[in-house]
């Protein structure tokens, strides 16, 4: 096995609130697919309400690139379609009829298959939308050949979910979905581990995947920094990726022949009562998986994590790539003289306040900004927490005024916007940091088609 | 604190748009914000923040000045009494230092309040919390005889020429606050130097020259002992003679992490290389000065704990950051050795090398991009 690549900057928030290892299994009634979860996918519907569906019937399809098609993860009816402002779509509702049925793809062994049969088998069932691809971290295109795909197996977010413990007994659908993926690119299949914490045989096993091993604080499970270290990106170069559930969906697929779209769910957050491991399917709704199970109060719903994760209402649904829900209070709230008294229960990372002289403390944070927005006046804080050999501020400022040219030469290719949630927290003028970013690739992206 | 919310909440709405007092929003805000943290939460992005924000950056670099500010209080009135020959006791010496500080620190806060809440208010900004170090700064590098108005005018420069055309807080290219020192002492140098300045009120016949006057006119055997230059019993600028209270004040600025330890460092060794220099050629006296006695005279010390490490006007690499303090530290050093015209060096070193951060920034970035560049040739070509 290879050298362990260490990773020095970066950040651990340590919250409270993490998900105990039991897996409790858990069918709602509603699931949903929501398009705005696929970065730059024009959804045009193939359904309407009241339609029956299978897993793996298409649902709608993106209007500019037509064979990629997005499908029912459940069996049941089409109950809603719903939509809004300027008419854009924002969930496709599906009742479950609790059979999970799925439509018969056809079990076959990847490896005899081949390239096209693969991609065929993926694109059909609308597996293939959980590939996405680097730069822009959108659907990946199946006619392009990426010069590597790359799998990071460990979340080193607050209160991420375990793979380890997630992916235990599943090592054949994994390796299955290994074997399929290994034919999309000529290059390397890299299975990034954590040196530390990864012991499951299904992950240390694998074939026909170049193992690679990490050390490190967050954002050491995010793979624009595990390919800023293994290979980076330049211009022009794509690079595919996906998460090791997404892979076992893949190897199932081939294994059985059906869309099975099991997720197991991490359940977390202050307010969560007894956060635990859920067992269900893509798009399961919120309001079923926290019920009778979050404290009261006024709280903020997040799938995801607290990082990157998106805000959803209780009637909202867990997105298509998410395994992680994350619970906390809203801090909408004042506070007499905050910014001038000491704050011993304060979370922050620039030792203003006493917090730095407890680093293993667990934290209940809020979602209070803890300040007004303004003009960038510290420099050097960012570079703390940003471990790749690209100036953040100046990235940042450059996509600010729109340089096309100075992002591209600042390495806006090898980001995506989870890579600056660490400089979002700890940043002392109090951007929107993440929304800056996803600006930049988005112009990026208009510009170079 | 609920009535006071309740008064806040109640006033609120007279102050925002359509409201009575709409024209003064900044303003409340200001004073709303001063009193409660916000109750504005997280939209997009990271769910949770960091407890930081400007106000308590700003603060902790206000505690880091008090040092400096207590002894400076303490040093006018004691220079003041030396120099009559009295033995005064040490309330009266703090009394007549805080009647000559205080009201320079005053007029400094009023004067670039006044301005910084008008243009907030012009450009439907919040008030930035930039003045607040500014504000305590500009005392701190007057002459303790300076007159009020002369305050208040450099302070109207500088928050105006200074920050305000570039755009306010974290826009401007030169140090606000040495922007207002650098203009007094072009603008009105009677005031600003010689030898009359540094003690308030002095007698007639007591000489009040500073070490660096001294130098200036060879005579180097006048100047005080290292041990008094480095505990602050000189004659010089309200906030700068005591280099312990200013280290007292470094080490707060590092251990919160709001100063720059890097650029502090740059500029003691730019300012011990240019100095050990001048040792070997040893030409005259004032370059056979030991390189370290340049750390306890004049500025040197304020400027490179208070003034080089202002994050706005300084590099903003941390390679840049070597460059940038090693350039003042040795500028410094070369302007008071060679400039017979400015006995002061630090001041306009700092300013020079704010006018070249962002080009030292540039080449820094530049390697940075080429580097990138290269890897992209080395995959074309493999």
């Amino acid at each position: 096995m290879s050298n362990v690549i260490k990773i020095t900057k970066g950040l651990n928030i340590n919250l409270i609130g993490e998900a105990e290892k039991v897996i409790k299994n858990h069918n709602a009634d509603i699931y949903a697919l929501k398009p705005a979860d696929f970065i730059g996918a024009f959804p045009r519907m193939l359904v309407k309400e009241g339609d029956e569906v299978k897993a793996g019937m298409p649902l709608f399809l993106d209007k500019y690139r037509e064979d990629i098609i997005f499908t029912s993860p459940v069996s049941g009816k089409v109950k809603e379609i719903k939509r809004g402002a300027k008419r854009a779509l924002l969930e496709v509702k599906i009742e479950s009829d609790g059979k999970f049925e799925s439509l018969e793809f056809g079990a076959a062994d990847p490896l005899a298959l081949g390239r096209e049969g693969v991609i065929e088998k993926l694109l059909k069932s609308g597996l293939w939308t959980m590939i996405r691809q680097r730069p822009y971290s959108v659907v990946a295109n199946p006619k392009d050949k990426p010069k590597a795909i790359v799998i990071s197996t460990f979340d080193t977010a607050p209160l991420a979910p375990d793979n380890d413990f997630i992916v235990h007994g599943q090592g054949e659908a994994f390796q299955a979905g290994l074997d399929a993926l290994s034919l999309l690119t000529p290059g390397k299949v890299h299975l990034n581990i954590d040196a530390n914490a990864t012991h499951s045989k299904v992950f240390t096993n694998s074939k026909r995947v170049q193992i690679n091993q990490f050390a490190g604080p967050h954002p050491a499970g995010n793979v624009s920094v595990q390919i800023n270290r293994l290979d980076p990106i330049n211009k022009g170069d794509i690079v595919w990726y996906l998460y090791p559930q997404d892979v076992i969906n893949i190897g199932k697929l081939f294994l059985t022949g059906q869309y099975d779209s099991t997720r197991i769910i991490a359940l977390t957050g202050s307010e969560v009562l007894k956060p635990a491991y859920y067992k269900t399917h893509i798009g399961v709704s919120i309001e079923s998986l926290v019920k009778g199970n979050v404290a009261e109060g006024n709280k903020r719903y997040i799938s995801g994590n607290v990082l990157t994760g998106k805000k959803i209402e209780l009637d909202g649904f867990v997105s298509f790539q998410h395994t992680h829900v994350t619970v906390i209070p809203e801090g909408d709230y004042y506070e007499f003289l905050g910014w001038a008294l000491p704050g011993f229960d304060k979370f922050s990372v620039s030792r203003t306040f006493p917090s730095f002289l407890f680093p293993s403390k667990k934290y209940k944070l809020d979602t209070n900004l803890h300040g007004g927005e303004r003009a960038y006046v510290m420099t050097g804080e960012f570079e703390k927490v940003f471990p790749m050999d690209i100036y953040p501020l100046q990235l940042i400022k450059a996509i600010l005024v729109e340089d096309i040219d100075l992002m591209e030469n600042l390495g806006i290719y090898e980001v995506d916007e989870e890579d600056f949630a660490l400089c979002e927290v700890i940043d002392t003028s109090k951007t929107n940091i993440q929304e800056i970013v996803r600006k930049g690739l988005d112009l990026m992206r208009k510009e170079m088609s | 604190m609920k009535f006071l919310r309740d008064f806040l909440d109640k006033q609120k709405p007279h102050f925002s748009k359509g409201g009575r007092f709409e024209k003064l929003h900044s303003t409340f805000d200001a004073f709303e914000t001063f009193l409660f943290v916000p109750n504005k939460v997280t939209v997009s992005g990271a769910h949770i923040r960091d407890a930081i924000d400007m106000k308590r950056t700003m603060i902790v670099v206000v505690l880091a000045m008090v040092p400096a500010l207590l002894f400076g209080i303490w040093n006018v009135g004691y220079q003041h009494f030396l120099s009559h020959g009295i033995n005064a006791g040490f309330w009266e010496i703090v009394g007549f230092g805080l009647l000559k500080v205080l009201p320079v620190i005053v007029v400094s806060y009023v004067t670039g309040l006044a301005i910084e809440f008008a243009f907030a208010q012009v450009r439907h900004h919040e008030v930035n919390e930039g003045f607040l170090v500014s504000g305590l700064l500009i005392p701190l590098v007057m002459p303790p005889d300076v007159p009020l108005w002369m305050v208040a005018v450099a302070t109207a420069f500088a928050v105006v020429i200074g920050k305000e055309v570039f755009g306010g807080t974290g826009m401007n290219i030169l140090n606000p606050a040495l922007t207002a020192r650098a203009f007094l002492f072009f603008a009105h140098p009677a005031e600003m130097s010689g030898d009359k300045v540094w003690i308030a009120e002095k007698a007639d016949a007591y000489s009040g020259a500073t070490a660096l006057g001294h130098l200036l006119v060879g005579e180097a055997d006048k100047i005080p002992s290292f041990s008094d230059m480095f505990l602050g019993f000189i004659p010089g600028s309200i906030g700068e003679t005591s280099t312990l209270a200013i280290l007292i004040g470094a080490v707060i600025l590092v251990a919160a992490g709001v100063g720059s330890l890097r650029i502090m460092l740059s500029v003691v060794a730019g300012g011990l290389v240019m100095g050990g220099i001048f040792n070997l050629i040893g030409a005259n006296a004032y370059m056979q000065l030991p390189a370290y006695y340049h750390l306890v005279m004049g500025g040197f010390a304020f400027g490179t704990v208070f003034m080089a490490t202002d994050p706005v006007s300084a590099a903003q690499t941390g390679v840049g950051k070597i460059w940038y303090g090693f350039f003042i530290g040795a500028i410094a050093v070369l302007i008071r050795v060679f400039n017979p015209a400015y006995p002061e060096g630090m001041m306009l070193a700092i300013l020079l090398m704010n006018v070249f951060a962002p080009l030292i920034d540039h080449y820094v970035i530049q390697s940075n991009i080429k580097k990138r560049l290269k890897r992209a040739k080395a995959a074309v070509a493999a």
